[in-house]
């Protein structure tokens, strides 16, 4: 339904996306996930046809965005970030506006209107001005306007941003069910989100996309991610030499905490170093008073992402550290 | 077509859901009833709008058109909503052509509030409708040309009101400064630039009521190089 090829874009000296290609099966609830400014909204801009890309191709339902754009137009419900509408005018009024600029006929638009209504709980204030509905009710204005001409993929950009929390909880129980009829590519900064709401997702940051798969699968990999902690009595510069001496330590950070030395360690995901850290402590004679294991959280990952990557641009083509899992720059095909 | 006519329609729409048009119209109807009352319906007088229409009726719309197109691609381009209009299945023409088409249906109804003044020169002298029919044409072709560069203008920002200072600003100088500029103008190619570019002229010769197709030419090809620059400009953002 969606195929991107080597898409990169770029605002004059500054990359916001950055070679990234995957592929959307129909049916698929696919959720682009990544810190703000990681080049989700220029991606979805590209892909409905609103920005070219600088190179790369995207095709969109069989039609290529740029050269074939009507055709993409015609096919794609689209709400953007924020969600914007003409606040004078009524709420079935812009519906019948937009069922127009689309070349639906009138009893088509009726229809429409009628079934996105009900879905989309608008019925109370259906013949209210959009510009004295609350953010939540736009954007629910906003994702009827997107699924009034039943369109085969709907891209919806940050969804949920900016509503609370039952509305928010609305609005993931009614993709989930949009996703029964329709393919969607969905944008999101919230982890929990994209784990309910979809069954694939592509985790992208700085332009580039990092991981991808389903939400089971990404939740391990943060889990198995994640770093140790230890806290030693001893001297610091030696415990910090001797703990990086230890084989599969990648990344060590130290810290003082009240009179012990707070050491975090992170490994590749097979070597567990707990205990090499305990051996050490004991054969030097430090004390020991906590070890433990801490789960990844997506924050850490985009943070380690990003970091990783501007290690990577200083030294190109060296062995890259921190992350290690599947790195997906190529299809993210299932 | 069915587009540009739907994108006309929500355009002309909005227009009387905004208050800017309803003062804009109030202002177009005052300062021309003043014209008219104090200019051209006195004792004696020729039974002609000439006086209304030479001069103060450019002085007019040059305010309040740019009013009229300042929002068309401003407001959008503020509020987003640009975004979901352009990644809707129309045209960037189709797009320029309704926004065109609405301002200018707004325009015809501040035309219309002119009506009142042939049929009162009517009950007390002789008009000569068919002067007046050139008169209109003329008025026409000018709020067409005036309204293509209010709605390039708004293409270009943001904000309106540096759209409508712009378009006023430009449409001011090409309307009376033209050709009182030209003489000074020493090199001899800008200086008949400028007294061809002079709006007021071309006016001018529909006031007097020569149908001149020149003149005809010069506003409808005039009108239709700022739609084109709006369009070229709105797809920009493409490229």
């Amino acid at each position: 339904m969606i195929d991107v090829q080597h898409l990169s874009k770029r605002y004059g000296s500054f990359q916001a996306v950055d070679d990234i290609s995957f592929e959307v099966e129909r049916g698929d609830v696919v959720g682009f996930l990544g810190p703000n400014g990681a080049g989700k909204t220029t991606t979805i801009r590209i892909l409905t046809c609103y920005h070219p890309a600088s190179s790369g191709s995207a095709t969109v339902a069989g039609f290529d965005v740029f050269s074939q754009s009507l055709e993409v137009r015609r096919r794609i419900g689209y709400l953007p970030e924020a969600a914007p509408l003409y606040t004078e005018m009524r709420v079935r009024e812009y519906l019948r506006f937009r069922g127009k600029l689309r070349g639906m006929t009138h009893p088509d638009i009726v229809k429409a209107i009628g079934r996105v209504t009900d879905l989309c709980w608008l019925s109370e204030f259906i013949d209210r001005p959009i510009g004295q509905l609350s953010k939540g009710m736009r954007q629910r204005v906003g994702l009827a306007d997107a699924i009034m001409h039943d369109p085969e993929v709907l891209i919806l950009d940050e969804p949920t941003i900016g509503l609370d929390p039952t509305q928010i909880r609305e609005t993931r129980n009614l993709i989930k069910d949009l996703g029964a009829r329709h393919t969607i590519l969905l944008s999101s900064h919230i982890l929990p989100e994209v784990e309910q709401v979809c069954s694939r997702t592509i985790i992208i940051a700085n332009g580039k996309i990092v991981a991808g798969g389903s939400p089971a699968e990404l939740r391990e990999k943060l889990s198995s991610k994640g770093r140790i902690v230890a806290e030693v009595r001893g001297p610091r510069p030696e415990i910090e030499t001797g703990v990086r001496s230890i084989s599969g330590v990648q990344k060590v950070d130290i810290s003082n905490v009240d009179g012990w030395v707070r050491v975090s360690v992170e490994s590749s995901p097979e070597r567990d170093v707990r205990e090499d850290i305990f051996r050490l402590t004991s054969s030097n004679g430090w004390s020991l008073r906590e070890i433990h294991r801490e789960g990844g959280t997506l924050e850490d990952f985009f943070i380690q992402v990003i970091s990783e990557q501007a290690g990577d641009r200083a030294a190109r083509e060296k062995t890259p550290v921190g992350w290690d899992g599947p790195r997906v720059t190529g299809n993210l095909k299932r | 077509m069915q587009k540009t006519l739907t994108m006309m329609q929500r355009e002309l729409g909005a227009y009387f859901l905004s208050p800017i048009a309803y003062v804009v119209t109030a202002v177009f109807v005052f300062t021309s009833g003043l014209v008219f009352g104090l200019g051209v319906f006195q004792p004696g007088g020729e039974a002609s709008l000439r006086e209304l229409f030479d001069v103060w009726m450019l002085l007019i719309l040059v305010f309040v058109l740019p009013m009229l197109t300042m929002r068309l691609f401003s407001e959008e381009l503020r509020s987003g909503t640009i975004e979901t209009l352009m990644t809707a299945p129309i045209t960037e023409t189709q797009v320029v052509l309704g926004k065109f088409l609405g301002a200018f249906a707004f325009f015809l109804v501040l035309l219309g509030t002119l009506i009142l003044y042939p049929i009162l020169l009517a009950s007390y002298g002789p008009v000569d409708f068919r002067l007046l029919l050139c008169n209109l044409l003329g008025l026409l072709l000018l709020g067409g040309l005036y309204l293509s560069v209010g709605l390039f203008f708004s293409v270009c920002t943001r904000h309106q009101i540096i759209a409508v200072l712009v378009s006023f600003v430009l449409l001011a100088l090409l309307t009376f400064a033209a050709q009182g500029l030209a003489p000074y103008v020493a090199w001899a190619w800008p200086r008949v630039l400028l007294q061809q570019l002079s709006i007021r002229a071309h006016f001018h010769e529909f006031v007097r009521g020569m149908l001149d197709l020149n003149h005809v030419v010069f506003f409808l090809s005039t009108t239709a190089a700022f739609l084109f620059f709006t369009v070229k400009m709105l797809e920009k953002r493409r490229w």
